[in-house]
This record gives C-alpha cells, structure tokens and sequence, in this order.
C-alpha cells in the first residue's frame, strides 16, 4: 500500500508541476478537485431546473420531451441539456482524480478516516443520480440502461416482483414510471448534497468553490463542448427491438457491459468488495499512529489562535475549568487531531526567548516539543560552518531533509505551519545562523492544508503570531516545493547562500551563542 | 524569458489543459460505441412471474381438533402455505431451449414462481412452443402455446405469462 502510495504521489507530481508553470497555484485544478466537483455539481443542479420545466413524463411524452428541449430550443435547452450531461461527467472525472489524489497525499488514514469514508456513499450517490438521469430521456440508450440496471437489481431478493418486467413492452410500461424516475433523479442527488455536507464536517474552512479564474475556464470550456459537440438522444427506445449498439457514457455506464460478460451476482460482488474496500482502506496497514497536540492550562489564556488555524477543527474553546481569570480553554479531540503542530506554531507562548520559565507552550505536539525543536535548532547551529550558513526548517512531507549542502543544516517538522516565527528570530537574534530557510510542501498544496498559508500570513505580519518588524526578512527564504523541486531548492538555497555571504555577517548577537545553548 | 513569451506560454498552457478536458468528457461521454448484442441475430426473452398451485388441498378440522387450537385461532380450514414448483418447458424449432422447475419466491414458499431469461436466435420462421404446469398434475400442460413467429434481426420477442388471459402471450 505505501509503495502504491508513493508511485501515485509521484505519478501526480508532474503534473501539478506542469500546471504550476500553465495556472499558477492558485489556479491549479488538482489543488481544486474537491471545489471543482462541487462547481460541477452546482451546473448539474441548475441546468436540471431548466430542463424540469420542459421536461415531460411518459413513454412517448418523455422521448418528445426531450427532442424539443435538444432541438427546438437547442440555443438554451440544448445547451443547458449538454451542460447537464458534461457537467455530470465532470463530477465523475474529478471525483475519480480526487479520490488518486488524496489517496497519494496520505490523506485518508488517522484522524482523516471520516472525511475519506463519507467519500465511499458520494461515489455511489453520484453514479445512482447519473444512471437516473439516462432512463428519463427514454431513447435507445435509456432502455439499455433501463434493462440491464433492472436485470442486475433483480438478482437482489427484494423486490415483490421482477423490475425488469416493466420493460418487457410498451404495454408493460406505465407512464407513472417516468414520474418515479423523476422523483429519485431529484431526491437522490438531493441526498448527495447532505452527504457532501456531512464530508466536509471534519474540514476547517473546507474549500467549496475554485478559483473564480478556474471556474470562468471551467465553465466557458463546458459552453463551448456543449456547442462543439451537443449531447443528443440515441432515436427513440423500443422495447420489440434489442438496442444492439449504443453509444455509452463511459464516466456513468462504464461497468455496465461487465454485466453482458459475467454474472449478476459476481457484479454485485465486485461492487461490494471496491465499496468495502474503499471503506477500509483508513484502518489497513500501515496505520498512522499519531500523538495529538497536548495543552498545558498553565501556558494557555484561551486566546483561540490555535483554534483559529487547526485545519482539521480539532482544537476548540470551552468555558475554562482551572480557576485561572480567563474564559476559555483549549481542548484537543485526539480522534480529529493529526499532529501537524499548525496549532503549536500559531500559540503565543511558542517563545523559544523564554528563559524564566521553561518553553512548555500553551498548545504543544508530544512527537516534537517546542523545546525539543529550540534544542535542535541550536544543536544545527553547532554544525553549520564558515559564512552565508542556513538553517532549513523542512516539511517533512515534502522534500524535508532532504535537501542538503555545505553550510546548510534541515531540521524536520510535520509542517513548517509549526514554526513559529518567533523561532526564526530567534535563530538570527541569537547568532544561530546567518539565515533561515522555511521548506514546504508545495505552494497551495500544502499536505496539511494550512501550514503555508498561515506562515505567509504569519510572516507577511497580517496574522498571529507575527513575525517582528526589526527581523531581516531578507534573511529569511521561503521555499514551497513540490516532490519534483529538489533541483530548484539547492539552487535556490545556493543563491540563498550567496546573499547571505554578500550581506556579511548578522550584527553581534545579544547573548553568547554557548549560554543559550546552555539554557535550550 | 521575456514576459510576454512567458505569459503567451502560460496561456496556451492553459488553453490546452481545458481543451484535454474538453476532449476526455466528449470523448468518453460517448465512444467507443458499445456492442450489445450481436448483430444479425434475434432475441427471444422469457418472463413468467406467477404462482402455482398449493402444494396440498385444504383439510377441514375436526370439533376435536378445532377444541384444541386457542380461541382466536379456530379457523374451520388448515391449509398448507406453500405452493407447487412451476414447470416450463420452451422448445424452438423442436429443440428444448429451456427447461425448469421453478421453486416458489418467499421465506415459507409461498410466492411466485419467477423467470426471466433471454435467448439468442438467427432470424427468420421459427416453431416456438411454450408449455407451463401450475399443478400437482404428472402429465400434460396447464397451459400451452405453439406457434410459427418471424423472426427479424434485432427484434425482441417476448414471452409473456398471464393466466387471466389465458396463459401465454407471444408479444
């Protein structure tokens, strides 16, 4: 499963570097496939209204219905009806990269298994509502999918009486189908959305809409498809002939000639094996065991800034319990909590300047304590030698310590959205190095979701913790990679180097290096 | 790079990854066309979904045996819930294509007997026969229909059951 893992990490790495360089990070659309498939859903969702008002049920009406919509009002319904049709597949095109994506970022096991495991009914709520949607047109495809959907649900026992034999003629058919296939078209992706609600409940600030740049992409190429290549119905259904050929839609029906090679059963079989096994797939080996963040109620003043930046709503606020003269506390839920330390890197009493007391935070990881990383910081600087040396603060997700060179020490962090900015100042202030590098994961693909994101804002002074003006930011790099970026990062950091050397060394530190060592 | 040549780059970037998008929904939004069934040939599809006979006759209860039933539960008839297998014998050209002896539907037996069943044929004149027993009977039919159907490539043909309208239905 790891090496799986890892070959798709990799297999996605070029890519997202290929559309790095096209859009822009922020405008990459495998940074945004969840918010894609929501925009999809949301085009779906309003071109259905449209094609409701026209749309007729019953057996001949519906076929009619249809052809109005795609012919006879083709500049509108025609287009709304192919937006509709590509839309649908765009869910599921983005849905199936999505689920690769995040299974290569490691992103389904721990404390993520719920948001992973809400995925499994959207997968199947998706394709019931695509499926739906076919029967209604009622052309030569419609009763394919009429037949062989019915034939397959038949091999359940739990149906009174045999579905498929609706469809064994005209006569056999009622119109009030139609109107039942209506109702679950509309209930069933109705259902979807809460689904996708409940998916979302264990994301801080989940993202639901793409960039509004990939968005206009995103719908002006579905337009001009639509117009290129309209979706049309297959001629009319009819139930004394055997549709021999039809055109399918791989993204709904793709499993559907599976049906005409094995049996019933061994489908509904297959089918609940991927189901069962995409629901497991949280708790297989390997397991990620993890140390939630920790509190100390004695460093804490419920500030909430923790709780403001966890990206996973682990951290909350509750009325305080100690006595202390504050009105909130910080509570961890370890079954949300991922160790990322983003909640130790935004505490205020992440001050590795502290000499009164020892450096035990208000919020803190177990895995790696605040001190602990004062301690590496300065045992790094014992090894850095000569001019322009770099401390590197490296995700550990991304190229982390790998990134080496003469005068450059990394030191690993679940995420750099753990260090807090008072430790850079630290390690300029007290002469610890002549510059800090922070190495992330990739720009706006940051593995724990936030830890850039608030570490530009943190340095960039517009969100707490800040870093102080009087730091020389010239002396700080920050470097957001991606897997494939290790050439960039040493020559970045080799430039990075030079600087530092040209701008000499930093003004006299404060304090000796050796007494802080001592105190760390 | 000059800029200009860096952005024109990053545009045409752009246009091609939505333009593989484009292409991957039109794509396989339609093609490769799917071969259902063969062509050239015709299909013969059996439904049945009725219920045979019970599997015994109803025994009227003695006043002794009535006496020893609860109150609520003196019914003067005791009869047996389950229902008989249901014998289909569907011969074309002479030729047994299917033959079965179709278990009742239910927990207690007690459904319909169901099939549903297709059958590939070339097409042109063909003897279809259709033979069904409902009943305890060892012999015979309960119901029977033999008939010369013309068969076309592609067409459907369905046996259809229903006993209230005499039994089988070539549609």
């Amino acid at each position: 499963m790891h090496y799986l893992r890892r070959t798709l990490r990799w297999g996605f790495a070029a890519p997202e570097a290929l559309l790095d360089r096209c859009f822009g990070p922020a405008w990459n659309p495998l940074y945004h496939l969840g918010a894609l498939g929501f925009f999809y859903y949301w085009i779906v969702v309003v071109s259905g209204i449209y094609l409701y008002i026209f749309f007729d049920t019953g057996t001949t009406a519906a076929y009619r219905s249809v052809e109005y919509i795609t012919y006879e009002q083709w500049y509108l319904a025609g287009v709304m009806r192919s937006l509709h049709r590509y839309a649908s597949d765009g869910m599921v095109l983005f849905m199936g990269v999505h689920i690769l994506r995040e299974f290569s970022l490691d992103r389904h096991r721990g404390a993520r298994w719920f948001t992973w495991v809400t995925g499994v009914p959207i997968l199947w709520l998706i394709y019931a509502s695509g499926i739906t949607g076919y029967w209604l047109v009622w052309d030569k495809l419609a009763q394919y999918v009429a037949i062989v959907t019915a034939e397959w649900f038949d091999y359940l026992p739990i149906f009174g009486d045999s579905v498929a034999r609706n469809f064994l003629s005209t006569e056999h058919l009622d119109d009030r189908f139609f109107t039942l296939m209506i109702f679950v078209h509309i209930a069933v992706p109705l259902f979807l959305l809460l689904v996708l609600w409940l998916h979302l409940q264990r994301l801080s600030r989940p993202r639901i809409n793409p960039a509004r740049g990939l968005a206009i992409g995103t719908f002006v190429t579905l337009v001009a498809l639509s117009f290129i290549l309209p979706a049309e119905s297959q001629g009319p259904a009819d139930l004394a002939r055997v549709p021999a050929v039809v055109k399918l839609d791989w993204f709904y029906l793709g499993m559907y000639p599976l049906l005409d090679v094995f049996s019933n059963g061994t489908v509904w079989a297959t089918a609940g094996v991927i189901t069962l096994m995409l629901s497991a797939l949280p708790w297989l080996p390997p397991l990620r065991r993890v140390r939630p963040a920790v509190v100390d109620l004695d460093n804490c003043n419920g500030c909430g800034r923790c709780v403001e930046d966890c990206p996973y709503v682990a951290v909350s606020l509750r009325i305080r319990s100690d006595g202390k003269p504050f009105e909130h506390e910080v509570v961890v839920d370890p079954a949300l909590c991922v160790a990322c330390g983003i909640c130790a890197g935004a505490c205020p009493t992440s001050m590795p300047f502290r000499r009164a007391s020892e450096l035990v935070p208000g919020i803190d990881l177990p895995q790696l304590p605040m001190k602990e990383l004062r301690r590496r910081l300065h045992e790094a600087s014992e090894r850095l030698k000569g001019d322009g040396r770099i401390i590197v603060f490296g995700c550990d997700e991304g190229l982390g310590r790998g990134v080496s060179g003469p005068g450059i020490v990394t030191i690993g962090v679940p995420c750099v959205g753990m260090v807090p900015p008072a430790f850079l100042d630290y390690a300029l202030s007290r002469h610890l190095a002549d510059g800090v590098a922070l190495l992330g994961c990739g720009e706006e693909n940051c593995i724990h979701r936030f830890g850039l994101r608030w570490t530009d804002a943190r340095l960039a002074r517009e969100r707490d913790p800040r870093l102080r003006a009087s730091v020389a930011r010239e002396r700080i790099l920050k470097l957001w990679t991606g897997p494939l970026d290790r050439g960039r990062a040493a020559r970045e950091l080799a430039s990075f180097a030079e600087r530092l050397r040209q701008l000499g060394p930093l003004p006299a530190a404060n304090r000796p290096k050796q007494r802080e060592a001592a105190d760390a | 790079m000059p800029n200009l040549l860096r952005n024109a780059l990053r545009y045409l970037g752009q246009a091609a990854a939505y333009a593989l998008t484009a292409a991957i929904l039109g794509v396989f939004s339609f093609y490769p066309t799917y071969q259902h069934f063969p062509p050239g040939l015709a299909q013969v599809r059996l439904s049945v979904s009725h219920a045979a006979a019970r599997v015994g006759e109803c025994h009227r209860l003695t006043p002794e045996e009535l006496e020893q039933l609860a109150p609520n539960m003196r019914k003067p008839f005791d009869c047996p819930r389950g229902r008989l297998p249901l014998r289909i014998d569907i011969l074309l050209d002479g030729a047994v294509v299917y033959h079965a002896a179709l278990p009742p539907t239910g927990l207690s037996g007690d459904g319909p007997a169901r099939i549903y069943q297709s059958f590939r044929t070339e097409p042109g004149r063909h003897r279809l026969t259709a033979r069904l027993v409902d009943s305890a009977r060892e012999t015979g039919y309960d119901y029977e229909r033999d008939e010369d159907i013309d068969l076309v490539a592609g067409q459907n043909l369905v046996i259809d059951f229903q006993a209230e309208a005499g039994g089988f239905i070539f549609r």
